[in-house]
């Protein structure tokens, strides 16, 4: 599955979709940026409540497909910036990370 | 490839945001060089989380890494507080971040551990009142 084809399943309030084509594998949900730096995979979605520009670096270092931003969280136009500077797929939700895990559980499977 | 390419970065203490560029540009560089991508992963998360310890703890540092025929080293210097006790520090879950540092989603405990993980070889030196180098070695 895509990263647009997840965002249009999902409903989501696409941010930055740079790579719209690209393919995603799994997913990871985490908002220790740390934890994620050390256990989310290449081509993951991951899904955080984190919206602080250092999350782009992480979605950039880890190699993810896409960060789904959850329950609404308001997003810095700074971090928003930097992920259309650096090439970072990002959408929201106004669903929690639980419910969105669960949606993924079902698309991904 | 003969001669070592070698690359210095300067972190900027100061520039919370910021941290992560040197490990950014690491990464093109080494994809731009053929890397499989495994060895780029591990070498920008061992990197990234040397960075962020250097912002959060150190007031910023210098950041080498140095690409060689069989492996990349790895070395981060900063003259910060030191490190009271690496044994401690080594442990996952341990931090003495501050709040604020929490509040952006750091300061798991998982810096240290994660190098670790993602490296061949760690060497910590430390003093206190001095400053920290860490030197790590990614083999190819």
């Amino acid at each position: 599955m895509t990263v647009r084809q997840l965002s249009e399943s999902l409903a989501l309030e696409v941010l930055s979709l740079p790579e719209p084509e690209r393919e995603v594998c799994g997913a990871y949900a985490g908002d220790l940026l740390s934890w994620v730096m050390g256990r989310a995979n290449a081509d993951n979605v991951w899904v955080t409540v984190m919206t602080n520009a250092n999350t782009v670096a992480v979605a950039t270092l880890t190699d993810v497909s896409m960060v789904i931003v959850t329950d609404g969280s308001e997003m810095p136009p700074e971090t928003l910036a930097l992920a259309k500077e650096k090439g970072v797929n990002l959408a929201r939700t106004k669903a929690s990370s639980y419910e969105i895990c669960v949606r993924l559980g079902g698309l991904l499977s | 490839m003969s001669e070592p390419l070698v690359f210095t970065f300067e972190v900027d203490g100061e520039n919370f945001t910021s941290a992560g560029n040197a490990s950014v540009a690491v990464k093109k560089k080494l994809r731009w060089l053929g890397f499989p991508p495994e060895i780029i992963r591990r070498v920008s998360v061992a990197m990234y989380e040397g960075e962020i310890n250097m912002v959060i703890h150190a007031g910023g540092g210098v950041a080498t890494v140095t690409v060689l025929q069989d492996r990349i080293d790895i070395v981060l210097e900063d003259h910060g507080p030191g490190i009271a006790n690496v044994e401690l520090a080594m442990k996952e879950g341990f931090s003495t971040a501050t709040d604020h540092i929490r509040d952006l989603g750091f300061g798991a405990g998982m810096g240290l551990p994660n190098m670790k993980k993602n490296t061949d070889s760690m060497e910590i030196q430390t003093e206190l009142g001095k400053g920290t180098t860490i030197k790590m070695i990614i083999n190819l």
